[in-house]
Protein backbone atom coordinates (compact mmCIF):
# COMPACT_ATOMS: atom_id res chain seq x y z
CA UNK A 1 0.00 0.00 0.00
CA UNK A 2 1.24 3.68 -0.53
CA UNK A 3 3.00 5.23 2.53
CA UNK A 4 1.05 8.64 2.25
CA UNK A 5 -2.17 6.27 2.71
CA UNK A 6 -0.85 4.55 5.71
CA UNK A 7 0.27 7.40 7.56
CA UNK A 8 -3.19 9.25 6.67
CA UNK A 9 -5.11 6.09 8.30
CA UNK A 10 -2.33 5.87 10.96
CA UNK A 11 -2.96 9.71 12.43
CA UNK A 12 -6.28 9.41 11.39
CA UNK A 13 -6.69 6.05 14.24
CA UNK A 14 -4.64 8.01 16.58
CA UNK A 15 -7.27 11.03 16.68
CA UNK A 16 -10.21 8.95 16.54
CA UNK A 17 -8.61 7.33 19.55
CA UNK A 18 -8.07 10.15 20.98
CA UNK A 19 -11.57 11.97 21.05
CA UNK A 20 -13.01 8.60 21.93
CA UNK A 21 -10.86 8.65 25.48
CA UNK A 22 -12.36 12.53 25.79
CA UNK A 23 -15.20 11.14 25.16
CA UNK A 24 -15.60 8.16 27.13
CA UNK A 25 -13.58 10.15 30.58
CA UNK A 26 -16.88 11.85 30.02
CA UNK A 27 -19.57 9.85 30.22
CA UNK A 28 -17.43 7.23 32.77
CA UNK A 29 -17.48 10.28 35.31
CA UNK A 30 -21.16 10.60 35.04
CA UNK A 31 -22.08 7.03 34.51
CA UNK A 32 -20.39 6.96 38.52
CA UNK A 33 -21.72 9.66 39.63
CA UNK A 34 -25.16 9.33 38.54
CA UNK A 35 -24.86 5.22 39.31
CA UNK A 36 -23.65 5.74 43.18
CA UNK A 37 -25.75 8.90 43.74
CA UNK A 38 -29.06 7.33 42.28
CA UNK A 39 -30.17 6.01 45.64
CA UNK A 40 -29.84 8.83 47.58
CA UNK A 41 -31.66 11.67 45.17
CA UNK A 42 -34.95 12.15 46.01
CA UNK A 43 -37.15 15.27 46.22
CA UNK A 44 -37.14 15.80 50.10
CA UNK A 45 -33.02 15.96 49.36
CA UNK A 46 -33.70 18.98 46.31
CA UNK A 47 -36.38 20.96 49.03
CA UNK A 48 -34.94 20.51 52.22
CA UNK A 49 -32.30 22.09 54.58
CA UNK A 50 -29.95 19.64 56.86
CA UNK A 51 -31.90 18.01 59.47
CA UNK A 52 -30.12 17.42 62.87
CA UNK A 53 -28.16 14.86 62.47
CA UNK A 54 -28.01 14.73 58.87
CA UNK A 55 -23.94 14.03 58.59
CA UNK A 56 -24.72 10.62 60.54
CA UNK A 57 -27.34 9.81 57.73
CA UNK A 58 -30.67 11.42 59.03
CA UNK A 59 -33.19 13.50 57.02
CA UNK A 60 -32.98 16.31 55.46
CA UNK A 61 -31.53 18.31 51.98
CA UNK A 62 -28.80 19.50 50.55
CA UNK A 63 -31.28 23.02 49.26
CA UNK A 64 -28.62 25.36 51.50
CA UNK A 65 -25.43 24.23 49.63
CA UNK A 66 -27.83 24.12 46.07
CA UNK A 67 -29.42 28.05 47.28
CA UNK A 68 -25.90 28.69 48.78
CA UNK A 69 -23.97 27.60 45.52
CA UNK A 70 -26.53 29.63 42.88
CA UNK A 71 -26.03 32.60 45.35
CA UNK A 72 -22.29 32.90 45.35
CA UNK A 73 -22.17 31.86 41.35
CA UNK A 74 -24.23 34.32 40.23
CA UNK A 75 -23.15 36.78 42.83
CA UNK A 76 -19.53 36.40 41.44
CA UNK A 77 -20.78 36.36 37.97
CA UNK A 78 -22.24 39.73 38.44
CA UNK A 79 -19.35 41.15 40.09
CA UNK A 80 -17.22 39.62 37.08
CA UNK A 81 -19.02 41.27 34.56
CA UNK A 82 -19.38 44.28 36.04
CA UNK A 83 -15.46 44.65 35.58
CA UNK A 84 -14.92 42.39 33.06
CA UNK A 85 -16.73 44.27 30.54
CA UNK A 86 -14.85 47.13 30.56
CA UNK A 87 -11.65 45.80 30.71
CA UNK A 88 -12.51 43.83 27.65
CA UNK A 89 -13.87 47.38 25.84
CA UNK A 90 -10.65 49.08 27.29
CA UNK A 91 -8.41 46.36 25.40
CA UNK A 92 -9.89 46.17 22.28
CA UNK A 93 -10.37 50.17 21.80
CA UNK A 94 -8.17 52.20 23.82
CA UNK A 95 -5.30 50.14 24.95
CA UNK A 96 -2.24 50.85 23.16
CA UNK A 97 -0.95 47.05 21.97
CA UNK A 98 1.69 46.96 23.70
CA UNK A 99 -0.16 48.04 27.50
CA UNK A 100 -2.99 45.34 26.34
CA UNK A 101 -0.79 42.51 25.89
CA UNK A 102 0.53 43.04 29.02
CA UNK A 103 -2.37 42.67 30.39
CA UNK A 104 -3.50 39.89 28.58
CA UNK A 105 -0.03 38.23 29.68
CA UNK A 106 -1.36 39.18 33.96
CA UNK A 107 -4.77 38.15 32.97
CA UNK A 108 -3.12 34.18 32.03
CA UNK A 109 -1.32 33.99 34.59
CA UNK A 110 -3.95 35.13 37.01
CA UNK A 111 -6.22 32.32 35.08
CA UNK A 112 -3.63 29.56 36.04
CA UNK A 113 -3.16 30.95 39.99
CA UNK A 114 -4.93 27.88 42.18
CA UNK A 115 -8.37 28.79 43.59
CA UNK A 116 -6.72 28.03 46.61
CA UNK A 117 -4.75 31.04 46.92
CA UNK A 118 -7.45 33.00 45.61
CA UNK A 119 -9.49 31.68 49.07
CA UNK A 120 -6.35 32.32 51.11
CA UNK A 121 -6.10 35.49 49.78
CA UNK A 122 -9.57 36.22 50.08
CA UNK A 123 -9.59 35.13 53.52
CA UNK A 124 -6.45 37.82 54.40
CA UNK A 125 -8.71 40.61 53.59
CA UNK A 126 -11.46 39.24 55.07
CA UNK A 127 -9.50 39.19 58.34
CA UNK A 128 -8.19 42.64 57.87
CA UNK A 129 -11.69 44.07 57.57
CA UNK A 130 -13.02 41.80 60.40
CA UNK A 131 -15.38 39.90 58.63
CA UNK A 132 -16.10 36.16 59.34
CA UNK A 133 -16.72 33.72 56.46
CA UNK A 134 -19.75 34.61 54.75
CA UNK A 135 -21.99 35.10 51.26
CA UNK A 136 -20.08 38.58 50.44
CA UNK A 137 -16.62 36.80 51.18
CA UNK A 138 -17.27 33.81 49.01
CA UNK A 139 -18.73 35.96 46.32
CA UNK A 140 -15.34 38.04 46.51
CA UNK A 141 -13.01 35.40 46.46
CA UNK A 142 -15.54 33.46 43.77
CA UNK A 143 -14.79 36.59 41.39
CA UNK A 144 -11.19 36.75 42.01
CA UNK A 145 -10.97 33.33 40.41
CA UNK A 146 -13.41 33.80 37.88
CA UNK A 147 -12.44 37.32 36.99
CA UNK A 148 -9.45 36.80 34.73
CA UNK A 149 -11.76 33.65 32.66
CA UNK A 150 -14.64 36.13 32.29
CA UNK A 151 -12.50 39.02 30.72
CA UNK A 152 -10.17 36.99 28.35
CA UNK A 153 -12.60 35.00 27.05
CA UNK A 154 -14.51 38.26 25.87
CA UNK A 155 -11.14 39.66 24.89
CA UNK A 156 -10.78 36.99 22.53
CA UNK A 157 -13.85 37.04 21.16
CA UNK A 158 -13.59 40.64 20.72
CA UNK A 159 -10.17 40.70 19.17
CA UNK A 160 -12.24 38.60 16.05
CA UNK A 161 -14.36 41.03 15.09
CA UNK A 162 -13.49 41.40 11.35
CA UNK A 163 -11.24 45.09 10.93
CA UNK A 164 -13.73 46.19 8.37
CA UNK A 165 -16.41 46.03 10.76
CA UNK A 166 -14.87 48.52 13.11
CA UNK A 167 -13.58 50.84 10.46
CA UNK A 168 -17.18 50.98 8.88
CA UNK A 169 -18.29 51.81 12.11
CA UNK A 170 -15.77 54.48 12.73
CA UNK A 171 -16.33 55.73 8.81
CA UNK A 172 -19.73 57.04 9.85
CA UNK A 173 -18.59 59.41 12.76
CA UNK A 174 -18.79 57.01 15.79
CA UNK A 175 -16.39 57.91 19.38
CA UNK A 176 -14.92 54.89 20.28
CA UNK A 177 -17.32 54.29 22.93
CA UNK A 178 -19.87 53.86 20.28
CA UNK A 179 -17.95 51.51 18.50
CA UNK A 180 -17.30 49.52 21.22
CA UNK A 181 -20.80 49.77 22.90
CA UNK A 182 -23.00 49.85 20.10
CA UNK A 183 -21.24 47.88 16.78
CA UNK A 184 -18.97 45.15 18.40
CA UNK A 185 -21.27 44.22 21.88
CA UNK A 186 -24.04 43.29 19.47
CA UNK A 187 -21.77 41.31 17.19
CA UNK A 188 -20.05 39.52 19.64
CA UNK A 189 -23.17 38.98 21.87
CA UNK A 190 -23.20 35.56 21.47
CA UNK A 191 -19.23 34.98 22.21
CA UNK A 192 -20.10 37.18 25.07
CA UNK A 193 -22.74 35.23 26.66
CA UNK A 194 -20.46 31.88 26.09
CA UNK A 195 -17.69 33.89 27.77
CA UNK A 196 -19.90 34.76 31.29
CA UNK A 197 -21.36 30.96 30.96
CA UNK A 198 -18.05 29.72 31.19
CA UNK A 199 -16.77 31.97 34.02
CA UNK A 200 -20.50 31.12 35.70
CA UNK A 201 -19.91 27.33 35.37
CA UNK A 202 -15.93 27.35 36.72
CA UNK A 203 -17.49 29.85 39.70
CA UNK A 204 -20.25 27.02 40.56
CA UNK A 205 -17.76 24.59 40.55
CA UNK A 206 -15.22 25.47 42.54
CA UNK A 207 -14.38 24.33 46.53
CA UNK A 208 -11.06 25.22 47.50
CA UNK A 209 -11.68 29.19 47.16
CA UNK A 210 -14.52 29.28 49.41
CA UNK A 211 -13.42 27.11 52.01
CA UNK A 212 -12.36 29.58 53.65
CA UNK A 213 -14.38 32.64 52.56
CA UNK A 214 -17.70 31.54 52.43
CA UNK A 215 -17.54 28.77 55.21
CA UNK A 216 -20.42 26.47 55.46
CA UNK A 217 -23.79 26.05 57.26
CA UNK A 218 -27.04 24.22 57.60
CA UNK A 219 -29.06 27.31 56.86
CA UNK A 220 -29.97 29.67 53.79
CA UNK A 221 -28.31 32.99 54.12
CA UNK A 222 -30.48 35.98 54.60
CA UNK A 223 -27.55 38.82 54.41
CA UNK A 224 -24.30 39.04 52.64
CA UNK A 225 -23.20 38.88 55.91
CA UNK A 226 -24.39 34.99 56.65
CA UNK A 227 -22.18 31.88 56.03
CA UNK A 228 -23.15 30.21 53.08
CA UNK A 229 -22.83 26.53 52.26
CA UNK A 230 -22.14 25.29 48.68
CA UNK A 231 -22.40 22.09 46.08
CA UNK A 232 -18.92 21.38 45.79
CA UNK A 233 -18.06 21.63 49.63
CA UNK A 234 -21.23 19.30 50.43
CA UNK A 235 -20.12 17.18 48.37
CA UNK A 236 -16.77 17.24 50.08
CA UNK A 237 -17.78 17.01 53.46
CA UNK A 238 -20.15 14.19 52.79
CA UNK A 239 -17.91 12.22 51.22
CA UNK A 240 -15.58 13.07 54.18
CA UNK A 241 -17.93 11.16 56.86
CA UNK A 242 -17.22 7.17 57.84
CA UNK A 243 -20.85 6.61 56.33
CA UNK A 244 -21.89 4.91 53.12
CA UNK A 245 -25.39 6.48 53.11
CA UNK A 246 -24.10 9.97 53.58
CA UNK A 247 -21.33 9.25 51.18
CA UNK A 248 -23.89 8.14 48.60
CA UNK A 249 -25.23 11.84 49.13
CA UNK A 250 -22.09 13.20 48.53
CA UNK A 251 -22.69 11.92 44.63
CA UNK A 252 -25.68 12.90 44.64
CA UNK A 253 -24.89 16.01 45.39
CA UNK A 254 -22.19 16.17 42.59
CA UNK A 255 -25.62 14.95 40.03
CA UNK A 256 -27.04 18.41 41.11
CA UNK A 257 -24.16 20.07 40.79
CA UNK A 258 -23.51 18.68 37.39
CA UNK A 259 -27.51 19.26 36.10
CA UNK A 260 -27.12 23.47 36.99
CA UNK A 261 -23.76 23.32 34.76
CA UNK A 262 -25.08 21.03 31.87
CA UNK A 263 -27.84 23.00 32.20
CA UNK A 264 -25.85 26.78 31.90
CA UNK A 265 -24.07 24.79 28.98
CA UNK A 266 -27.60 23.91 27.21
CA UNK A 267 -29.09 27.24 27.58
CA UNK A 268 -26.15 29.18 26.52
CA UNK A 269 -26.23 27.07 22.87
CA UNK A 270 -30.33 27.99 22.77
CA UNK A 271 -29.33 31.80 23.56
CA UNK A 272 -26.58 32.08 21.53
CA UNK A 273 -28.38 30.47 18.36
CA UNK A 274 -31.39 33.12 19.16
CA UNK A 275 -28.72 35.92 19.75
CA UNK A 276 -26.45 34.92 16.49
CA UNK A 277 -29.52 36.73 14.06
CA UNK A 278 -28.13 39.44 13.51
CA UNK A 279 -24.25 39.24 13.38
CA UNK A 280 -22.59 39.93 10.70
CA UNK A 281 -20.18 36.88 9.33
CA UNK B 1 -3.48 76.46 -10.78
CA UNK B 2 -6.82 74.05 -11.40
CA UNK B 3 -9.64 75.53 -13.16
CA UNK B 4 -12.02 74.25 -10.68
CA UNK B 5 -12.96 74.69 -6.93
CA UNK B 6 -11.55 72.15 -5.22
CA UNK B 7 -13.06 70.16 -2.38
CA UNK B 8 -10.18 68.37 -0.92
CA UNK B 9 -6.40 69.55 -1.26
CA UNK B 10 -4.02 66.97 -0.21
CA UNK B 11 -0.38 68.69 -0.02
CA UNK B 12 2.72 66.91 0.09
CA UNK B 13 1.06 64.21 1.86
CA UNK B 14 3.42 61.58 3.08
CA UNK B 15 2.63 58.04 4.38
CA UNK B 16 5.24 55.16 5.99
CA UNK B 17 3.79 51.98 7.43
CA UNK B 18 6.38 51.06 9.80
CA UNK B 19 8.92 52.05 7.23
CA UNK B 20 7.51 51.71 4.31
CA UNK B 21 6.94 55.02 2.18
CA UNK B 22 3.46 54.55 0.64
CA UNK B 23 2.71 57.59 0.03
CA UNK B 24 5.19 59.57 -1.41
CA UNK B 25 4.83 63.79 -1.35
CA UNK B 26 1.56 63.36 -2.52
CA UNK B 27 -0.46 67.20 -3.66
CA UNK B 28 -3.84 66.71 -5.30
CA UNK B 29 -6.55 68.53 -5.79
CA UNK B 30 -10.22 66.63 -5.64
CA UNK B 31 -13.35 68.88 -7.68
CA UNK B 32 -16.14 69.92 -5.81
CA UNK B 33 -19.12 67.98 -6.81
CA UNK B 34 -17.79 66.01 -9.22
CA UNK B 35 -16.47 62.13 -9.49
CA UNK B 36 -12.90 61.76 -8.95
CA UNK B 37 -11.36 58.43 -9.55
CA UNK B 38 -8.21 57.34 -8.48
CA UNK B 39 -6.48 54.74 -10.41
CA UNK B 40 -3.19 52.94 -10.58
CA UNK B 41 -1.60 49.12 -10.20
CA UNK B 42 -1.85 46.71 -7.38
CA UNK B 43 -0.37 47.92 -3.74
CA UNK B 44 0.29 51.52 -5.44
CA UNK B 45 -1.26 53.09 -2.34
CA UNK B 46 -4.97 54.15 -3.63
CA UNK B 47 -6.33 52.41 -0.35
CA UNK B 48 -4.13 54.43 1.82
CA UNK B 49 -4.56 57.59 -0.35
CA UNK B 50 -8.23 57.00 0.13
CA UNK B 51 -8.22 56.17 3.44
CA UNK B 52 -5.94 58.69 4.45
CA UNK B 53 -8.92 61.53 3.35
CA UNK B 54 -10.91 60.99 6.15
CA UNK B 55 -8.48 59.59 8.46
CA UNK B 56 -9.81 56.08 8.70
CA UNK B 57 -5.44 55.38 8.26
CA UNK B 58 -5.54 56.33 12.24
CA UNK B 59 -6.93 52.97 12.63
CA UNK B 60 -3.78 51.06 11.38
CA UNK B 61 -1.38 51.02 13.86
CA UNK B 62 2.81 51.88 13.25
CA UNK B 63 1.92 54.74 10.73
CA UNK B 64 3.87 58.24 10.24
CA UNK B 65 1.94 60.43 8.60
CA UNK B 66 3.03 64.56 7.42
CA UNK B 67 1.34 66.83 5.40
CA UNK B 68 -1.95 68.24 4.60
CA UNK B 69 -5.50 67.45 3.74
CA UNK B 70 -7.22 70.53 3.49
CA UNK B 71 -11.23 69.95 3.56
CA UNK B 72 -13.08 73.45 3.58
CA UNK B 73 -10.29 75.29 4.22
CA UNK B 74 -9.06 73.05 7.51
CA UNK B 75 -6.61 70.92 7.73
CA UNK B 76 -7.91 67.49 9.22
CA UNK B 77 -4.82 66.57 10.67
CA UNK B 78 -4.79 69.47 12.56
CA UNK B 79 -4.76 68.70 16.42
CA UNK B 80 -7.72 71.08 17.02
CA UNK B 81 -10.04 68.93 14.62
CA UNK B 82 -12.25 66.24 16.31
CA UNK B 83 -12.26 62.87 14.08
CA UNK B 84 -15.52 62.39 14.71
CA UNK B 85 -16.76 65.11 12.72
CA UNK B 86 -14.69 64.77 9.49
CA UNK B 87 -15.86 61.17 9.38
CA UNK B 88 -19.34 62.49 9.44
CA UNK B 89 -18.51 65.22 6.89
CA UNK B 90 -16.35 62.71 4.46
CA UNK B 91 -18.21 59.21 4.34
CA UNK B 92 -16.98 55.79 2.91
CA UNK B 93 -18.29 52.53 1.44
CA UNK B 94 -15.79 50.00 1.41
CA UNK B 95 -14.54 47.23 -0.78
CA UNK B 96 -16.48 44.14 1.47
CA UNK B 97 -19.78 45.28 1.85
CA UNK B 98 -19.94 45.57 5.78
CA UNK B 99 -23.63 46.19 7.52
CA UNK B 100 -23.46 46.94 10.99
CA UNK B 101 -24.84 43.91 13.08
CA UNK B 102 -28.33 45.05 13.35
CA UNK B 103 -31.31 45.45 11.95
CA UNK B 104 -31.67 46.86 8.00
CA UNK B 105 -33.51 50.11 9.77
CA UNK B 106 -31.06 50.37 12.65
CA UNK B 107 -28.39 50.33 9.88
CA UNK B 108 -29.84 53.65 7.97
CA UNK B 109 -30.44 54.97 11.42
CA UNK B 110 -27.17 54.32 13.25
CA UNK B 111 -25.68 57.65 12.09
CA UNK B 112 -28.27 59.86 12.63
CA UNK B 113 -29.15 58.63 15.97
CA UNK B 114 -25.15 58.65 17.19
CA UNK B 115 -25.01 62.10 15.98
CA UNK B 116 -27.90 63.03 17.90
CA UNK B 117 -31.27 62.65 16.48
CA UNK B 118 -33.81 60.83 18.35
CA UNK B 119 -36.91 61.81 16.69
CA UNK B 120 -39.06 58.16 15.17
CA UNK B 121 -41.12 59.90 13.01
CA UNK B 122 -38.01 61.86 11.39
CA UNK B 123 -35.93 58.74 11.56
CA UNK B 124 -38.47 57.04 9.99
CA UNK B 125 -38.56 59.23 7.15
CA UNK B 126 -34.67 59.33 6.89
CA UNK B 127 -34.36 55.73 6.70
CA UNK B 128 -36.96 55.69 3.65
CA UNK B 129 -35.43 58.59 2.18
CA UNK B 130 -31.75 57.24 1.84
CA UNK B 131 -32.86 53.60 0.92
CA UNK B 132 -35.03 55.24 -1.80
CA UNK B 133 -31.51 57.09 -2.92
CA UNK B 134 -29.56 54.01 -2.39
CA UNK B 135 -32.51 51.89 -4.77
CA UNK B 136 -32.88 49.88 -1.75
CA UNK B 137 -36.16 50.67 -0.67
CA UNK B 138 -38.59 48.72 -2.85
CA UNK B 139 -36.89 45.44 -1.92
CA UNK B 140 -36.48 46.26 1.90
CA UNK B 141 -39.61 48.26 2.77
CA UNK B 142 -41.84 45.55 4.21
CA UNK B 143 -38.62 44.17 6.57
CA UNK B 144 -37.09 46.23 8.17
CA UNK B 145 -36.66 44.84 11.43
CA UNK B 146 -35.07 41.17 9.81
CA UNK B 147 -31.46 40.99 10.45
CA UNK B 148 -28.95 43.37 7.58
CA UNK B 149 -27.03 39.88 7.25
CA UNK B 150 -29.95 38.16 5.58
CA UNK B 151 -29.17 40.85 2.47
CA UNK B 152 -27.62 39.80 -0.80
CA UNK B 153 -23.96 41.26 -0.85
CA UNK B 154 -25.56 43.63 -3.75
CA UNK B 155 -28.27 45.06 -1.49
CA UNK B 156 -25.65 44.66 1.56
CA UNK B 157 -23.64 47.37 -0.51
CA UNK B 158 -26.68 49.60 -1.18
CA UNK B 159 -27.60 49.32 2.52
CA UNK B 160 -24.10 50.48 2.94
CA UNK B 161 -24.17 53.42 0.83
CA UNK B 162 -27.59 54.43 2.42
CA UNK B 163 -25.92 53.86 5.62
CA UNK B 164 -23.32 56.70 5.03
CA UNK B 165 -24.94 58.82 3.01
CA UNK B 166 -27.90 59.14 6.61
CA UNK B 167 -25.12 60.92 8.40
CA UNK B 168 -25.53 63.56 5.40
CA UNK B 169 -21.62 63.58 4.23
CA UNK B 170 -20.81 66.52 1.87
CA UNK B 171 -17.53 63.59 -0.13
CA UNK B 172 -18.09 60.37 -0.11
CA UNK B 173 -15.27 58.03 -0.64
CA UNK B 174 -15.90 54.38 -2.60
CA UNK B 175 -12.68 52.00 -2.39
CA UNK B 176 -13.24 49.81 -5.46
CA UNK B 177 -17.03 50.20 -4.09
CA UNK B 178 -18.22 47.35 -6.77
CA UNK B 179 -15.19 44.48 -6.75
CA UNK B 180 -17.34 42.31 -4.46
CA UNK B 181 -20.22 42.43 -6.71
CA UNK B 182 -22.55 40.99 -9.83
CA UNK B 183 -22.41 43.26 -12.95
CA UNK B 184 -26.10 43.93 -11.92
CA UNK B 185 -25.21 45.21 -8.42
CA UNK B 186 -22.54 47.19 -10.02
CA UNK B 187 -24.62 48.62 -12.51
CA UNK B 188 -26.98 49.64 -10.24
CA UNK B 189 -24.00 51.13 -7.85
CA UNK B 190 -22.91 52.94 -10.61
CA UNK B 191 -25.86 54.48 -11.78
CA UNK B 192 -26.46 55.97 -7.87
CA UNK B 193 -23.02 57.42 -7.54
CA UNK B 194 -23.69 59.36 -11.05
CA UNK B 195 -27.02 60.35 -9.80
CA UNK B 196 -25.12 61.79 -6.47
CA UNK B 197 -22.30 64.05 -8.34
CA UNK B 198 -25.29 66.50 -8.35
CA UNK B 199 -24.73 67.15 -4.28
CA UNK B 200 -21.63 65.43 -3.07
CA UNK B 201 -18.12 65.51 -3.83
CA UNK B 202 -17.20 61.68 -4.78
CA UNK B 203 -13.80 60.44 -4.85
CA UNK B 204 -13.75 56.12 -5.79
CA UNK B 205 -10.83 53.66 -6.35
CA UNK B 206 -11.19 51.65 -8.97
CA UNK B 207 -8.97 48.52 -10.81
CA UNK B 208 -11.46 48.51 -13.74
CA UNK B 209 -10.23 51.38 -16.15
CA UNK B 210 -14.04 51.51 -17.92
CA UNK B 211 -15.63 51.83 -14.91
CA UNK B 212 -13.24 54.83 -14.13
CA UNK B 213 -13.87 55.83 -17.76
CA UNK B 214 -18.09 55.33 -17.21
CA UNK B 215 -17.80 57.29 -13.89
CA UNK B 216 -14.93 59.74 -13.66
CA UNK B 217 -14.95 63.33 -14.03
CA UNK B 218 -11.32 63.39 -13.15
CA UNK B 219 -8.38 60.92 -12.90
CA UNK B 220 -5.73 60.61 -10.28
CA UNK B 221 -2.70 58.14 -11.30
CA UNK B 222 -0.89 56.88 -8.59
CA UNK B 223 2.28 54.17 -9.37
CA UNK B 224 4.52 52.84 -6.29
CA UNK B 225 3.31 55.60 -3.80
CA UNK B 226 3.83 58.76 -6.37
CA UNK B 227 1.19 60.59 -8.01
CA UNK B 228 2.20 60.67 -11.95
CA UNK B 229 -0.51 62.74 -13.49
CA UNK B 230 -3.99 63.89 -12.81
CA UNK B 231 -6.33 65.78 -14.45
CA UNK B 232 -9.76 65.96 -16.45
CA UNK B 233 -10.75 62.25 -16.78
CA UNK B 234 -10.99 63.43 -20.81
CA UNK B 235 -7.11 64.37 -20.81
CA UNK B 236 -6.18 61.81 -18.73
CA UNK B 237 -7.63 58.82 -21.25
CA UNK B 238 -7.42 59.93 -24.50
CA UNK B 239 -4.39 62.28 -24.68
CA UNK B 240 -1.94 61.07 -21.16
CA UNK B 241 1.69 62.97 -20.81
CA UNK B 242 3.26 60.66 -19.27
CA UNK B 243 4.30 57.30 -20.39
CA UNK B 244 3.85 55.51 -17.00
CA UNK B 245 0.47 56.37 -17.57
CA UNK B 246 0.19 55.61 -21.09
CA UNK B 247 1.39 52.54 -20.11
CA UNK B 248 -1.04 51.31 -17.40
CA UNK B 249 -4.25 52.72 -19.82
CA UNK B 250 -2.73 50.61 -22.72
CA UNK B 251 -2.70 47.57 -20.24
CA UNK B 252 1.29 46.85 -20.23
CA UNK B 253 1.70 47.51 -16.20
CA UNK B 254 -1.22 46.73 -13.75
N1 LIG C 1 -1.34 47.92 7.27
C1 LIG C 1 -0.25 47.94 6.48
N2 LIG C 1 0.96 47.69 7.00
C2 LIG C 1 2.07 47.71 6.21
N3 LIG C 1 2.06 47.97 4.91
C3 LIG C 1 0.87 48.21 4.32
C4 LIG C 1 -0.34 48.21 5.08
N4 LIG C 1 -1.37 48.48 4.24
C5 LIG C 1 -0.82 48.65 3.03
N5 LIG C 1 0.52 48.50 3.06
C6 LIG C 1 1.45 48.64 1.93
O1 LIG C 1 1.31 49.92 1.37
C7 LIG C 1 1.29 49.87 -0.04
C8 LIG C 1 0.00 50.48 -0.56
O2 LIG C 1 -1.10 49.70 -0.15
P1 LIG C 1 -2.58 50.02 -0.56
O3 LIG C 1 -3.45 49.07 0.14
O4 LIG C 1 -2.83 51.47 -0.37
O5 LIG C 1 -2.54 49.68 -2.13
P2 LIG C 1 -3.70 49.70 -3.18
O6 LIG C 1 -3.27 50.61 -4.26
O7 LIG C 1 -5.01 49.98 -2.52
O8 LIG C 1 -3.66 48.20 -3.71
P3 LIG C 1 -4.86 47.30 -4.24
O9 LIG C 1 -5.19 47.78 -5.59
O10 LIG C 1 -4.24 45.93 -4.30
O11 LIG C 1 -5.98 47.41 -3.27
C9 LIG C 1 1.45 48.41 -0.41
O12 LIG C 1 2.80 48.21 -0.75
C10 LIG C 1 1.11 47.67 0.82
O13 LIG C 1 1.87 46.50 0.92
MG1 LIG D 1 -6.79 48.82 -2.20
Amino acid sequence: MDRRKIEEDFFKGLMILSTAIIVGILFAIVAVVVLKGAPALSLSMLTQTPKGGYYLGKGGGILNAIIGSLYLAFGATALSLIIALPVAFYLREYASERFANFVRLSLDILWGVPSIVYGAFGFIIMLYFGLRACLLGGIIALTLLILPIMTRAMDEVMRMVAFELREASYGLGSTKLEVVSKVISRQTLPGMLTAVLLAFGRGIGDAASILFTAGYTDYIPHSLFDPVASLPLAVFFQLGTPFPEVQERAYASAVVLLVIILLTSVSSRLLTKRWSRFVIK
Amino acid sequence: MPKFKPHIRVKNLNLFYEGHHALKDITVDIPEKEITAIIGPSGCGKTTLLKSLNRLIDLVDGIEISGEVIVDGEDIYSTKVDVTYIRKKIGMLGQKPYPLPMSIYDNVAYGPRIHGMRKKKELDGIVEHYLEVAGLWDEVKDRLKSPASMLSAGQQQRLCLARSLAVEPEIILGDEPTSALDPISSKRIEEVFIALKKDYTIVIVTHILRQAVRLADYVIFLYMGDVIEQGPAKEIFENPKEERTKAYIGGEIS
